[in-house]
């Protein structure tokens, strides 16, 4: 019986994850919109993109092979199983020790490797375009998001996302630099990964400098759907896993009981929203960079969270 | 057991000596490659039978070589670990050879050394003295320096093998000398004496030291890898897969029956350069693997990655065993093993994958190729799998290795050296950069090799390859799929091993629920391949179960959008020097990488041309002024050939009184 309930825990934290997705980019649309002194479209509208797309036919370009077909379905697949494994409203949920920090990174890696795979299948200069671009942004993002992942273990003492969230919202962790360094650092990460500006500019199209949208040109109907799903999951995991360490309140233990998943959910939600809001405030407030200045960025990224690990090896205090 | 290894051996030395006369060379590369395959794969089972009995080793003396010493043979558990992985790799590449070798114009420049090469990687293995573990290593050298000169026509080829001959001497050289300090002055050269005798620590050092240039040059740490990634490509592609997946690991081996078995003192200051010279090899093989444009040296310079990372795995375990830290250094080395194994695995394939598109296309530059995909699907599949695999994702093979290393670099603020504590973070920060660029530089392998539109006629007409490859392939892909999802079972198995060497052992993994891995505490981290693999597969199906569901399910075909501009000619595609051009110039400092752009005057018609060059530094700084330095030794030298008899005998004479001179002071 407790297994159940455990797993339906577990279903629900997966359902949870993909339905909010999409609501938060909205969010990011809506409030960038307002800044702009704009209305913008509906919170709603990226779910209403979703079916549009779903409705659509899929236009395959004519030597595209099944890896380009194959593709949406592992990125989408690699990157829920990832979001799913972050705390959003409770943590202990069943399966959250089948993967570390570690291996979450490496699942996203995952999808972006299969991302590159398929934006070159077709054979045109805009999906190679992007993939090279991409993979450059992840070899700096990736070793950075990982040394930051390494300052928040040897903090709490864990690598399992679990175990580092009952340590931070425990009362021993107190302000810490190198916490602070790291999480800088994930923020820098979380800006590259998910096409952010100043790093790749989510609502052009047709600009040398972009990266993601290049990727998925080639892309139409369902397929696409399941790739911008799949984005949207990305950006909703960076926030939540920036929300559990920044700020770990109201995260139920697994053994809350309904009310408490019920406030660890609501402080969720305003997480997400303080998370989407600010993002919109800090997209707005600068300008697009060079795409060779991209790793100046991340360095800093790679810098912070070095720093941040040393400075545990000097002293497990600071 | 042990007699069983060493009938095995004989046989495959035997062979080689059969394959000299045979007259039939079809039958006779099908009897080589098939008995070799055989004969391996009878290793494997030799070395599964001592690691599940965890039996005691077994040693034989044999009475050739040395009319006083004898050539002693020894099985224990860490030689029976590399007995599995060279059988593994061996039996691999026989079976792949026997479809792969009928393509060989010359199968005569191969088959007469491919069975004594294995033997005599294996008969390295069994060494239990330094006269034989050093013959069988030079008789390994030899013959793979001659398959590497089997398309000996090329220009390039000869002055590849010829580097190579010049670095194996060198090894073996420091080998000798090593070993030499190790029996010292009562001249013990039997393992077992050398494991007894006393010395300080810093003849100690200088024994890693030397092992580390032995060993070093021969698996590829820098800057003593300029030979590799120019010879292993030029033999043919299942001697490259045997030598960068198994010869690399023997040379490893070497490294860790030394530095963990048979050295004592180790100091903690002693892993630093390992660590150094490991992370070091990670970072800067990878790059040059992402600028490069020829397939085999592509795989070549991600073989000196593995290394790197495999002897900053084994520098590691060097620093916790000489702080007393006996179970994290179990973990740190059985990180290194386990990368060792799963390198063979995915490196051996992905090698037989550029075998097999050089007989389809008769290409191995990546600028010519494209598409194969459409043209090769089996072999594009299992492809995948390897290039998965070696990008370290999971829930392959190679993330295993990786997040076990990542897990033993997070428990090293235990080390008490201030030293370790900054060098060892900055070497995980180097690893994980390596792994990133590693996943960066086989997108580029596999995109432009098999995804795209052909870029030649060679690449449009190709075919898939024949039954044998593929099925070597296939094996090798399923068990880089198995070592990922199911470690646990791997890491149990190499325990007796790492239980030899540091009476310490990792936590045995077999009764973890769901294959989940749990290095030192479940609290700390667990990770469960299989688990993950199972969650990707479900949600991956059920989001296509519902989109086919809930979708239009139409798909039509159209040309390519690209924007609205397509181009008809496939050079528009990103090829392998555009791929590579933001990592190139973001890391150019370190490559040496400098463009060129000469546009015409102003009016003229002609085309703009863009150069790349990069430069390997340590040859370029290190090498060339090196060999000029000998040339002119050599030249000045030149004058002693032309003395009288008396200058000679005097010279003789002279050098006699100098040594025991030499000889008197010492003692």
């Amino acid at each position: 019986m407790e297994l159940i309930g455990n797993l339906v825990l577990q279903g629900v934290q997966m359902l949870v994850v993909l339905a909010l997705a999409p609501g938060l980019t909205g969010l990011i649309v809506k409030v960038k919109a307002r800044l702009m002194r704009r209305r913008g479209p509906s919170i709603l509208q990226p779910y209403r993109d979703l079916a549009r797309l779903m409705r659509k036919d899929v236009v395959l370009a004519d030597n595209a092979s099944w890896l380009f077909r194959a593709a949406p379905y592992m990125i989408f697949s690699a990157t829920w199983v990832a979001a799913a494994l972050v705390p959003t409203f409770a943590i202990g949920l069943q399966f959250s020790w089948t993967a570390d920090l570690i291996a979450l990174v490496a699942l996203l890696g995952s999808a972006r490797f299969f991302l590159a795979l398929a934006s070159l299948d077709v054979g045109t200069s805009f999906g190679g375009l992007g993939a090279s671009r991409e993979m450059m942004i992840g070899a700096i993002a990736e070793p950075a998001m990982l040394l930051a992942v390494f300052t928040v273990a040897l903090i709490a003492g864990s690598t399992q996302l679990s175990n580092v969230v009952a340590f931070m919202s425990s009362g021993e962790m107190g302000i810490r630099v190198s916490m602070g360094m790291a999480l800088i650092a994930l923020i820098i990460v979380a800006i590259a990964e998910n096409a952010r500006i100043p790093v790749d500019n989510p609502a052009t199209h047709l600009e040398l400098t972009m990266v993601h949208e290049a990727m998925v040109l080639e892309y139409s109907g369902r397929h696409l759907a399941m790739i911008e799903l799949a984005a949207a999951l990305k950006l909703l995991l960076y926030v939540a896993l920036i929300g559990c360490l920044a700020a770990p309140w109201g995260i139920a233990p697994a053994d809350a009981g309904p009310a408490g998943f019920v406030t660890g959910f609501l402080f969720f939600l305003a997480k997400l929203a303080a998370g989407g809001t600010l993002l919109a405030i800090f997209e707005t407030s600068v300008a697009k960079m060079r795409v060779f200045r991209i790793p100046d960025f991340l360095g800093v990224g790679l810098m912070l969270g070095l720093l941040g690990t040393l400075l545990l090896f000097v002293s497990r205090s600071l | 057991m042990i007699a069983f290894a060493v009938c095995s051996v004989l046989c495959l030395l035997g062979l080689s000596l059969a394959a000299i006369g045979m007259r039939d060379i079809r039958a006779a590369s099908a009897i080589v490659y098939g008995a070799s395959g055989v004969l391996c794969a009878g290793l494997v089972v030799v070395g599964l039978r001592v690691l599940a009995t965890q039996a005691d080793a077994e040693s034989m003396r044999v009475p050739v070589g040395l009319p006083w010493l004898g050539a002693h043979l020894q099985i224990d558990a860490l030689a029976a670990v590399f007995l599995v992985l060279l059988g593994t790799g061996g039996a691999a590449a026989s079976l792949y050879a026997i479809g792969y070798g009928r393509h060989e114009h010359a199968p005569l420049r191969v088959l007469p050394f491919y069975p004594g090469f294995l033997g005599a990687m294996t008969l390295v293995v069994l060494a239990a003295d330094a006269f034989t573990f050093l013959l069988s290593w030079e008789v390994m050298s030899l013959l793979s320096w001659a398959m590497v000169l089997t398309h000996h026509r090329e220009e390039e080829t000869r002055s590849a093998a010829y580097l190579y001959l010049v670095m194996a001497s060198l090894g073996t050289m420091m080998l000798l000398l090593a070993f030499g300090l190790m029996a010292g002055a009562a001249g013990g050269y039997e393992f077992a004496a050398m494991r007894e005798a006393e010395r300080s620590p810093g003849v100690a050092a200088l024994v890693l030291g030397l092992m580390m240039v032995g060993a070093g040059s021969k698996a590829g740490l820098v800057p003593l890898h300029v030979w590799l990634p120019v010879a292993h490509p030029a033999a043919p592609s299942h001697v490259s897969a045997l030598m960068s997946g198994v010869m690399t690991k023997v040379a490893v081996y070497g490294f860790v029956r030394v530095a963990f078995d048979l050295l004592d003192p180790v100091v903690w200051w002693m892993s630093v350069p390992v660590i150094v010279a490991g992370a070091g090899t990670a970072v800067m093989g990878i790059l040059f693997a992402n600028v490069d444009a020829d397939a085999k040296r592509i795989l070549a310079y991600s073989t000196i990655e593995n290394i790197g990372v495999i002897f900053a795995a084994l520098g590691l375990a060097l620093a916790f065993r000489a702080n007393g830290m006996d179970v994290l250094a179990a973990l740190a080395l059985t990180a290194g093993l386990i990368h060792a194994m799963n390198h063979m695995l995915f490196k051996s394939l992905l090698f037989m994958v550029a075998g097999a598109v050089l007989t389809a296309t008769g290409r191995q530059d990546l600028d010519a190729l494209g598409g194969l995909i459409h043209r090769m699907p089996k072999t594009a599949l299992l492809a995948l799998v390897g290039v998965t695999a070696i990008a370290a994702l999971p829930p392959l093979n190679g993330f295993v290795s990786e997040w076990l290393l990542f897990q033993a670099v997070l428990q090293s603020p235990n080390l008490t050296q201030p030293g370790l504590q900054f060098l060892v973070p900055a070497a995980g920060g180097l690893l994980a950069l390596a792994a990133a660029l590693a996943a960066a530089c086989f997108v580029r392998f596999f995109g432009v090799i098999f995804l795209g539109r052909p870029r030649t006629n060679m690449a449009r007409d190709a075919a898939e390859t024949d039954r044998w490859s593929l099925a070597a392939m296939a094996g090798l892909a399923l068990l880089c799929v198995l070592a990922g999802v199911v470690p646990g079972l791997l890491i149990d198995l190499i325990a007796p091993a790492i239980d030899l060497v540091l009476g310490a052992r990792m936590p045995a993994q077999a009764d973890n629920a769901w294959f989940t891995l749990v290095p030192v505490a479940e609290v700390q981290s667990s990770y469960s391949g299989f688990l993950v693999m199972v969650f990707v597969a479900i949600s991956g199906g059920a989001a296509a179960a519902a989109v086919y569901r809930f979708s239009s399910r139409r798909t039509r075909r159209a040309p390519a959008w690209d924007c609205g501009f397509p181009d008809a000619d496939p050079i528009t595609q990103y090829g392998a020097g555009s791929f590579a051009q933001p990592i190139r110039r973001v890391m150019a400092p370190m490559i040496a990488a400098r463009e060129t752009v000469i546009m015409p005057p102003p009016g003229d018609m002609g085309p703009a041309r863009h150069s790349v060059v990069t430069e390997d530094l340590a040859w370029t700084r290190l090498y060339l002024p090196l060999s000029a330095l000998v040339g002119l030794a050599a030249t000045r030298l030149n004058a002693l050939q032309f003395l009288t008899i008396r200058r000679y005998l005097a010279l003789v004479f002279a050098s006699l009184i100098l040594l025991l001179t030499g000889l008197t002071i010492w003692n």
